[in-house]
C-alpha cells in the first residue's frame, strides 16, 4: 500500500484494527518518507527508528491479542521538551543537548500504555521561547507549503511534520500560542487544552501558570482522538483538575444550528495582513451558512494589554524555572573555573541562547526589588481584567472566532532581529492562554499559497464546543485536504 | 523606560547569568524597546481588582507525607556533569 504516511488516525487505525497493515509496515513507511524529506524541512532534532520498530512490534503484539485503541501503532511525533526515557530531551536547547531523562513524561506514559508509536522528537524553539524555530539551537524548521518561509513555533517542527505527512500526528505544548500559531502557519489541527486538563509532569517547564500540551492534527476527529488519551488527572501535576475526561469524538457532529459566535473585533488588529481578514470573515460567514448565530460587533476590551502582560508574566515564570540550570545537576556544565558563581555563570552564558537570555534578564528585571508591583504585580492584576473579559463574553457565546494570527507564515530571517515585531505574531494567541480557557487552530483558506489559521476559543473545560464547531466548519470546506508539495 | 549599562549588569548578576561587553549593550537597547512597549499597562485600571497567579480555581492540594521509592541514585546521576560517590560534585562553595 502506497503513501501510508498520508493517513490520519482514523484511517490508520482502521488498517490496523482490520489487519490490512501491521505497525511495523506503516511505522517503517512513516519513517522512510520523514527520512526521505527530513533533509529539506528538518522537523526531527531526532529520528528514533529503532525505538519506534520495537515499539510497532508490541502494537502489533497487542493488536493480535485484540488490543487496538484507536493510537495503537499509530506513529507520532513528540515535540522535544517532553521527557521520554532514555531518548535525549533537548528542549532545542545547547544547555540540555546530551540530556537523557531517567522517566517519561505524564503524556508519554499515557501514549505507551496504548501502544503509540513515537518516530523522532521535533524541533522547537529554545526553550519553547519563539515564534518561528529560529531560536532552536540546532536548526531552523522550514514551512513545508513555502520553504523559505517559518513553519511558526514554538512547535513548529511538530506542525511541519504534521503538515508534510511526515508523521500521523504530533503533540506540542502552548504556553502563549506554540501549538496554534505554527498550526496556523502550516495548515494543520492545533488544539491547546484548558490549563488544567493534561498534566505536565515531565514538560521542560517555561511558565507554570501558562503552559498547556496539545494535539496537532492532519483533522479535528484525530485532535478528538489524542485528547481521549492525554487528558485527565495525574497527582504529579497538582494543576491538573479532577475532572472525569469525556470521549471527546462523541462531541465530533456537524451540527452547530443555534450556537452563539462571537467575534471580538479587537482581534482584527490594525496591522493585521487584509487578505488574512477576509479569509477569517468569509470563514465566519461560513459558520453563519451552518446554522451559527454571529455576533460580529463583540468586545473584550483589555485585549489591548495582552501582549505586555504576557511577556511579563512568563519571562517572569521562566527566570524562576530556567534558575535550576546550574551545570550542578544535569545539562551543560561550564568547568574551566574553580569559582562555583564563575561556573553558575558561564554555563548560563555558553548553554542559553539570546532569546532565552533576553527572558530571563527582563523576568528578572520584573520581579526584582522597586519593579515588582509596577510590573510583576501589575501584570497579574491586569491578567484578572483580561480573564473577566472571557468570563462575561462565555456568558452570551458559545465561542468566540479570531484569526490564530495576524499575517500567513513569515520569511526566515524575516523577524529574527526584532523581538518586539516577534511577539506580535502571538498577539491573538497569548491572551488565551493568560485566561486559561482552551482554544483550536485549524484551516481556514489560503493567502498566497500559504495557510491562513481560524481560532476557536471556548470557556474552560468546553473543548466539546470547540471541537464539534471545528468539525462542522471542517466537514463543510476542503482546506484539510490540501497538502503541500515538497520541492 | 531606559536601561543602563550598570542596570544590566545588575539583573544578570541576580539571574547568575553571565554576560559579554557585547550582551550588555545589545541587551541595553532591546529590553530598553520592551520595556517602553510594557508602558500601555499604566493606562489599565486596575484598582482594587486582586491579582491572578494562575487561571483555575483549583488551590491548596495536598497528599499524604508518605515515603515512596524514588528513582534509582546512579539513573539520576547518570546526567550528572560530575559526580563523586552518591553526590553531585560542585566546586567549593566557601573559599
Amino acid at each position: 500500500m502506497n503513501d501510508l504516511h498520508r493517513l490520519t488516525i482514523h484511517e490508520s487505525h482502521e488498517l490496523l484494527k482490520n489487519k490490512k497493515v501491521s505497525s511495523v509496515e506503516l511505522t517503517r513507511a512513516t519513517l522512510k518518507y520523514l527520512e526521505s524529506i527530513d533533509g529539506k524541512i528538518r522537523v526531527c532534532i531526532r529520528i528514533t527508528a529503532e525505538h519506534a520498530l520495537e515499539r510497532a512490534k508490541s502494537a502489533d503484539k497487542a493488536i493480535a491479542e485484540g488490543k487496538c485503541s484507536p493510537l495503537t501503532g499509530v506513529p507520532l511525533i513528540i515535540k522535544d521538551n517532553m521527557c521520554t526515557r532514555g531518548v535525549t530531551t533537548t528542549c532545542g536547547s545547547k544547555m540540555l543537548e546530551n540530556f537523557v531523562p531517567p522517566y517519561n513524561a505524564h503524556v508519554i506514559e499515557k501514549l505507551t500504555s496504548v501502544n503509540a508509536v513515537m518516530i523522532g522528537k521535533a524541533n522547537m524553539d529554545e526553550f519553547a521561547m519563539g515564534s518561528s524555530t529560529e531560536n532552536s539551537a540546532f536548526f531552523t524548521t522550514h514551512n513545508p507549503w513555502k520553504l523559505d518561509c517559518v513553519p511558526g513555533g514554538s512547535s513548529g517542527g511538530s506542525a511541519a511534520a504534521v503538515a508534510a505527512d511526515a508523521c500521523i500526528y504530533a503533540l506540542g505544548s502552548d504556553t502563549g500560542g506554540s501549538i496554534r500559531q505554527p498550526a496556523g502557519f502550516c495548515g494543520v489541527v492545533g488544539l491547546k487544552p484548558t490549563y488544567g486538563r493534561v498534566s505536565r509532569f515531565g514538560l521542560v517547564a517555561f511558565a507554570s501558570s501558562l503552559d498547556q500540551i496539545g494535539p496537532l492534527a492532519k483533522d479535528v476527529t484525530d485532535a478528538a482522538l489524542v485528547m481521549n488519551v492525554i487528558s485527565g488527572h495525574d497527582k504529579r501535576d497538582s494543576t491538573t483538575v479532577p475532572l472525569d475526561v469525556p470521549d471527546y469524538t462523541s462531541a465530533l457532529k456537524p451540527d452547530i444550528k443555534g450556537l452563539r459566535v462571537g467575534v471580538p473585533r479587537e482581534y482584527l488588529v490594525e496591522g493585521m495582513q487584509p487578505a488574512v481578514r477576509q479569509a477569517i470573515e468569509a470563514a465566519v460567514k461560513q459558520l453563519e451558512e451552518l446554522g451559527a448565530s454571529i455576533d460580529w460587533n463583540v468586545s473584550l476590551p483589555n485585549t489591548r494589554y495582552g501582549l505586555a502582560a504576557y511577556y511579563i508574566l512568563a519571562p517572569s515564570e521562566a527566570s524562576a524555572n530556567l534558575a535550576r540550570y546550574d551545570g550542578v545537576k544535569y545539562g551543560y556544565s561550564y568547568r574551566d573555573s574553580t569559582s562555583m558563581w564563575e561556573s553558575m555563570e558561564k554555563t548560563k552564558q555558553y548553554g542559553f541562547g539570546a532569546e532565552v537570555k533576553r527572558r530571563i534578564m527582563l523576568g528578572t528585571y520584573a520581579l526584582s526589588a522597586g519593579y515588582y508591583d509596577a510590573y510583576y504585580l501589575k501584570a497579574q492584576k491586569v491578567r484578572t481584567l483580561i480573564k473577566r473579559d472571557f468570563d462575561r463574553a462565555f456568558e452570551t457565546y458559545d465561542v468566540l472566532v479570531t484569526p490564530t494570527s495576524p499575517t500567513v507564515a513569515f520569511k526566515i530571517g524575516e523577524k529574527a532581529d526584532d523581538p518586539v515585531q516577534m511577539y506580535l505574531s502571538d498577539v491573538c494567541t497569548l491572551p488565551i492562554n493568560i485566561a486559561g480557557v482552551p482554544a483550536i487552530s485549524i484551516p481556514a483558506g489560503f493567502v498566497d499559497g500559504l495557510p491562513v489559521g481560524m481560532q476557536f476559543i471556548g470557556k474552560h473545560f468546553g473543548e466539546e464546543t470547540l471541537l464539534r464547531t471545528a468539525y462542522a466548519y471542517e466537514q463543510a470546506t476542503p482546506w484539510h485536504k490540501q497538502k503541500p508539495t515538497i520541492a | 523606560m531606559k536601561l543602563t549599562d550598570k542596570e544590566v549588569r545588575h539583573i544578570a548578576l541576580l539571574a547568575r547569568l553571565g554576560i559579554s561587553d557585547s550582551e550588555v549593550e545589545k541587551f541595553r537597547e532591546q529590553l530598553s524597546n520592551i520595556l517602553e512597549n510594557f508602558d500601555i499597562l499604566s493606562q489599565a485600571d486596575t484598582e482594587g481588582l486582586p491579582p491572578t497567579a494562575q487561571s483555575i480555581t483549583l488551590e491548596n492540594i495536598y497528599r499524604p507525607d508518605e515515603t515512596k521509592p524514588s528513582l534509582p541514585v546512579d539513573e539520576v546521576l547518570a546526567n550528572a556533569p560530575d559526580r563523586e560517590g552518591n553526590s553531585f560534585k560542585v566546586n567549593a562553595v566557601l573559599e
